[in-house]
């Protein structure tokens, strides 16, 4: 029963099959990367340009480029305190949307039996309304003489003259609420794909339902709390909405100051070098992040 | 480990054990008894309730009824990680995000035994998985993995050890080395082993006693060639190995022997080897108990004959050839001949008489299906 060495021929017929493939994955990827030229690529080479345009230049008299590095520096002069309130607001949204996430994530997973589906419905269901009309609709929610305000006042967690709007919890909570089904769907992916059977062997193997959590459960479910919280702390950082909505120029984060400088100043060579500062800033801290967590197998 | 150690030397006992998943009765009022140290194996199709068993020892599932003990401890309600028991699960259940070498310390790490790493190497030794402890699961191959499922769980000193399939997902060459290989584990380290398979061959080579199992109660239990040799139901006559089953109708008894007629020719069967009461029964003979030679040629005495045979299939598979031979009633037996070489084979059409020494033969009850416990084709494997 010893192999027969296979023969030249039908060799070379598999290697063409093969390249041919080959081809096709690439020809698939050929829509993808000129919408990402067009509308990411092209853009932020622009974007790089215009931050080192001359800054005395105005909207109406048009730029010239003086290669003014300069910009950068004055923009962190400028805003870093700013960049500071992005990232401790994301931060803080970020974990609080994890531990909020997580057990409704777990509990679709393993309890909902057949409630499942709609419960994932009910997850995304916020995305049937638009963004801006929710977030106005926590300023109801939490305007000084809203519900949650007249009662956190009956309890005494709010001082009677003491409120929510206008404040950075406000500002954090629209966070989190905003992007809070960026982190549950991901978590609940794998959780969902965690076998049961391990849990049992865990069980099996002297751990107690806590110890087979932290030891089998949590780490196979790493993947979806690091794509969770990636997908959830980078908008956040950038997020101007539910700071200019729920918050004051107190609690103004980096993309307030862009949508100022972009909209309001027409100061483009400041805004250009704020976005590209807060990219690379996100960007260095993703890669760290990916890097501690160790998750090579990244879904 | 000293609670551990007096465990393995405890018997596992089911008292009254039943299991009903609404109106199906899963496990039906099981008694039995593993003594310590011995390879037991539960043996049946799928559905029969072995699995549920097994379930139920390892704390997975909770009884309807009865009892589970160790010794004289009831564990039948204790939580699965209070018990002095491990399971090898049918698809290994390894954690993918572990080593093998964590893998295999896991459960010493949860009872925070101190010297689990010279532990776990030496039962990597054990399990000839010595160089792979760095590596993950996905790394290594089937075998492989198998070795650390039963390595993670024996490292663990359980009083009974509890195999679910646990070479089910194995190819025909690797299961044979496997089975070998687990029983010479089990020897060496002198653990009690429950293992769950559908496949007979596989608890006769492995298992000091088989239990055969179906519709959730035990049908015949007890050393392997026993079961083989003397089945007591059609279902276990079929399930492990081959029969034939002739119609027959007793007519009385003679110097310990039973004298049947079959269809209009003189049997005899040992009286300890019949099962049956009734006037009408199954005679069975295993294939290759039975000797064919050309017709008329051999007149035996001391031999149960039946005349009329004609060969209409021949199959040449190496080390025997299997016949069909049908008889004058229209029924086709089975007949295997070992290739001795010291006679040519018989070819399709030739008449054939076909013997068996009267002690080779059964004989159980006629309200019987005949067909109780034969494999349909998509069952092999």
């Amino acid at each position: 029963m010893s192999a027969a060495p296979p023969s030249p021929a039908p060799r070379a017929a598999v290697d063409g099959e093969t390249s041919r493939r080959r081809g096709l994955g690439w020809l698939l990827l050929v829509p993808g990367m000129l919408w990402l030229a067009v509308f990411f690529l092209f853009p932020t080479i622009q974007l790089f340009f215009t931050s080192l345009y001359d800054p005395s230049g105005s909207y109406e008299q048009g730029y010239t480029m003086t290669w003014h590095v300069m910009n950068y520096v004055d923009a962190v002069t400028d805003t870093w305190n700013l960049f500071v309130r992005s990232f401790a607001y994301a931060g803080i949204a970020t974990v609080v949307c994890l531990a909020l996430s997580y057990p409704l994530a777990y509990a679709i997973a393993f309890k909902a039996g057949r409630w499942k589906n709609f419960l994932l419905v009910l997850v995304i269901a916020p995305f049937f309304t638009s963004f801006l009309l929710r977030t106005l609709a926590w300023r109801t929610i939490l305007s000084d003489q809203g519900p949650v305000t007249s009662f956190l006042q009956t309890i005494a967690v709010l001082p009677d003259d003491g409120r929510l709007l206008a404040t950075p919890v406000a500002v954090i909570a629209g966070l989190v609420y905003n992007f809070m089904p960026f982190m549950t769907l991901p978590l609940y992916a794998s959780l969902d794909k965690v076998d049961h059977r391990l849990i049992e062997a865990a069980g099996d193997l002297y751990s107690s339902p806590i110890a087979g959590f932290r030891r089998v459960t949590f780490p196979l479910s790493l993947p979806g709390v690091v794509s969770g919280t990636l997908l959830t702390f980078i908008p956040a950082c950038g997020d101007y909405i539910n700071a200019e909505l729920l918050g004051t120029p107190k609690q103004y984060m980096v993309g307030n100051r862009i949508q100022s400088a972009f909209l309001t100043e027409h100061n483009y060579p400041l805004a250009a070098s704020l976005s590209l500062i807060l990219m690379a800033v996100v960007v260095v801290m993703v890669v760290l992040y990916i890097r501690r967590a160790g998750t090579e197998d990244l879904v | 480990m000293a609670e551990n150690e007096a465990d393995a030397g405890k018997d596992l006992r089911l008292e009254r054990l039943t299991k009903r998943f609404g109106d199906f009765v899963a496990v039906d009022d099981l008694t039995l008894t593993v003594p310590r140290g011995s390879f037991f194996a539960l043996l049946g199709p799928s559905g029969c309730g072995k699995t549920t068993t097994l379930r139920m020892v390892a704390g997975l599932e909770d009884p309807s009824a009865g009892r589970v003990l160790i010794g004289d401890q009831d564990i039948t309600h204790l939580r699965p990680y209070k018990r002095p028991v491990n399971t090898v699960f049918q698809s290994y259940a390894l954690f993918p995000h572990l080593s093998i070498f964590e893998n295999v310390a896991f459960g010493l790490r949860r009872r925070g035994v101190k010297d689990y790493q010279q532990k776990t190497r030496d039962m990597l030794e054990l399990v000839q998985l010595g160089p792979y402890g760095d590596r993950k699961p996905a790394q290594l191959s089937g075998g492989q993995q198998q070795r650390v499922a039963l390595g993670r769980a024996l490292i663990n000193e359980p009083g009974v050890l509890l195999l679910d399939e646990p070479l089910g997902a194995l190819d025909l060459k690797l299961r044979r080395q496997m089975q070998i290989e687990l029983k010479r584990i089990q020897t060496e380290i002198d653990v009690t082993f429950v293992h769950v398979t559908h496949d007979q061959e596989e608890a006769m080579t492995m298992a000091d006693t088989i239990a055969v199992m179906n519709h959730g109660v035990i049908e015949q239990m007890g050393a392997p060639a026993d079961l083989y040799e003397n089945p007591v139901t059609t279902f276990v006559a079929n399930f492990l190995g081959q029969s034939n089953l002739i119609k027959t109708n007793v007519i009385g008894t003679s110097g310990g022997e039973i004298v049947l007629d079959c269809h209009g020719q003189k049997l005899a069967v040992a009286a300890a080897r019949s099962h049956a009461d009734g006037r009408s029964a199954w005679l069975g003979v295993r294939p290759e108990k039975i000797y064919a030679s050309v017709a008329g040629v051999e007149d035996r005495t001391d031999a149960d004959v039946l005349t009329g045979g004609r060969v209409t299939d021949v199959s040449f598979i190496g080390v025997s050839t299997q016949y069909l031979v049908a008889m004058p009633w229209g029924q086709e037996l089975m007949v295997f001949e070992q290739n001795t070489g010291s006679r040519p084979s018989f070819r399709n059409g030739d008449e054939v008489d076909l013997m068996w020494a009267p002690d080779h033969a059964f004989l159980l009850d006629a309200d019987q299906d005949a067909h109780a416990g034969m494999m349909r084709p998509e069952d092999r494997e």
